[in-house]
């Protein structure tokens, strides 16, 4: 059966409460998640007072400022802080998002910050998950255009019209904030592929260019793989970059009910 | 928040063969589509069965055996009862592929679900064709 609660050894127990920093006028309280593959103990909560007038405004300085002035142990991962690589998704105040985009100003007005690695994703270290399927499953959709046509000598052309319907959809940064926000994708992440994996396949689906649409719609067509989606719009609704995997898996499946009906 | 399964059996196989594992079984969509052909026939249906249920209202079995056994009636209730029994086993499977992972209790609740389905279905049909008939 579905597992509704946590293992015993990922329940949560009191973590601990660092001292606030000297000489700070204003703070913000962050509470984050921690767990160490290293002691065999229980994850825990630990709570941070981070100087706000000495700490850029997103939630992704508040982290950084952390590791700098208090806990150097704080795991997580991060590389361009402005939305482009997708390192820095966590689980903010409830919602999946970057931390780098998200302001800790327009969190939980003014309360405590509260961090969480992305659900349902086994931990690496603190807010580290581990996204070894989640990248397979990508992989699996075959993330490349495939043609049987002789690569011409210049480009593959493509209209401006044809362009404009992979717009929504090539911005995906693959952050997991989508698949992971999807009770769907919790209770079957092995044989669902999840919003994210879904999305890039339309993608390529779409592409006037590839010529392999049709292998594409066979490989998707399974009760597991795409059919689990259940319109939850969890998706939809983490994406921090504003994109649809909603629609993109609707997408998808009407086109296999066109070719079929 | 998850879970680290440091108890969990380790697989060799790699991820993407996990992922691949026994490739795609080519259905579903009949299943998807189905579930809309019956939800659309059911909002179609809802009307006439609710003037059905109110002309029922206060008769005694007779009253009721008379209107349930007029041809038009007849039909409309058979129609609702084979788009809502279809609807229903659709989605119980949905939600038993949804939650249960144990490949053999799978398989037993799908059986089942599909059992009850006819079962319901032949039931309230033949119910009414009794009534039709006069028997």
């Amino acid at each position: 059966m579905v597992e509704f609660a946590l293992p015993k050894n990922s329940k949560i127990t009191g973590g601990k409460e660092w001292p606030k920093p000297a000489g700070a006028t204003e703070t913000r309280e962050f509470r984050i998640y921690r767990w160490n593959p290293d002691d065999g103990k229980n994850p825990s909560v630990d709570t941070y007072h981070v100087d706000i007038h000495d700490c850029g405004p997103m939630v992704l300085d508040g982290l950084i400022w952390i590791k700098n002035h208090i806990d150097p142990t704080l795991t997580f991962r991060r590389s361009c802080r402005e939305g482009v690589c997708g390192s820095c998704a966590m689980n903010i105040d409830g919602q999946n998002t970057l931390a780098c985009t998200k302001s800790m100003h327009d969190v939980a007005n003014g309360g405590a910050v509260k961090i969480n690695p992305l659900p349902h994703q086994p931990v690496v270290k603190d807010l580290v998950p581990d996204l070894t399927n989640f990248y397979a499953q990508y992989a699996s959709i075959e993330p490349w255009l495939k043609t049987t046509t002789p690569t011409p000598q210049k480009e593959w052309r493509q209209s401006h019209e044809d362009r404009e319907k992979l717009d929504g959809l090539y911005e995906c940064i693959l952050c997991a904030c989508c698949s992971t926000s999807c009770p769907s994708y919790w209770w079957n992440s092995d044989r669902y592929l999840g919003p994210a994996a879904l999305l890039q396949a339309t993608r390529w689906v779409k592409d006037s260019r590839d010529e392999a649409t049709g292998e594409r719609l066979d490989n998707l067509e399974d009760p597991f793989r795409l059919y689990r989606c259940h319109t939850i719009m969890n998706c939809t609704k983490a994406c921090p970059k504003g994109l649809n995997p909603a629609e993109a898996i609707a997408e998808l499946k009407m086109k296999l009910v066109e070719r079929q009906v | 928040m998850s879970a680290q399964n440091s108890s969990a059996p380790k697989s060799m196989r790699t991820p993407l063969g996990r992922v691949r594992n026994l490739g795609s079984s080519h259905s579903g969509t009949k299943d998807f589509w189905r579930q809309r052909l019956t939800a659309v026939a059911m909002i179609i249906l809802v009307v006439p069965m609710i003037v059905v249920v109110m002309m029922l209202l206060g008769r005694n079995q007779a009253g009721a055996a008379q209107i349930l056994g007029t041809p038009l009636i007849a039909i409309f209730v058979l129609l609702f009862i084979i788009a809502s029994v279809w609807h229903m086993k659709i989605g119980m499977q949905v939600v038993i592929e949804d939650y249960i992972h144990d490949e053999k209790l799978k398989l037993v609740s799908i059986m089942a679900n599909n059992f009850f389905s006819v079962a319901v279905a032949l039931a309230a049909a033949y119910a009414i064709f009794k009534l039709s008939s006069g028997v």
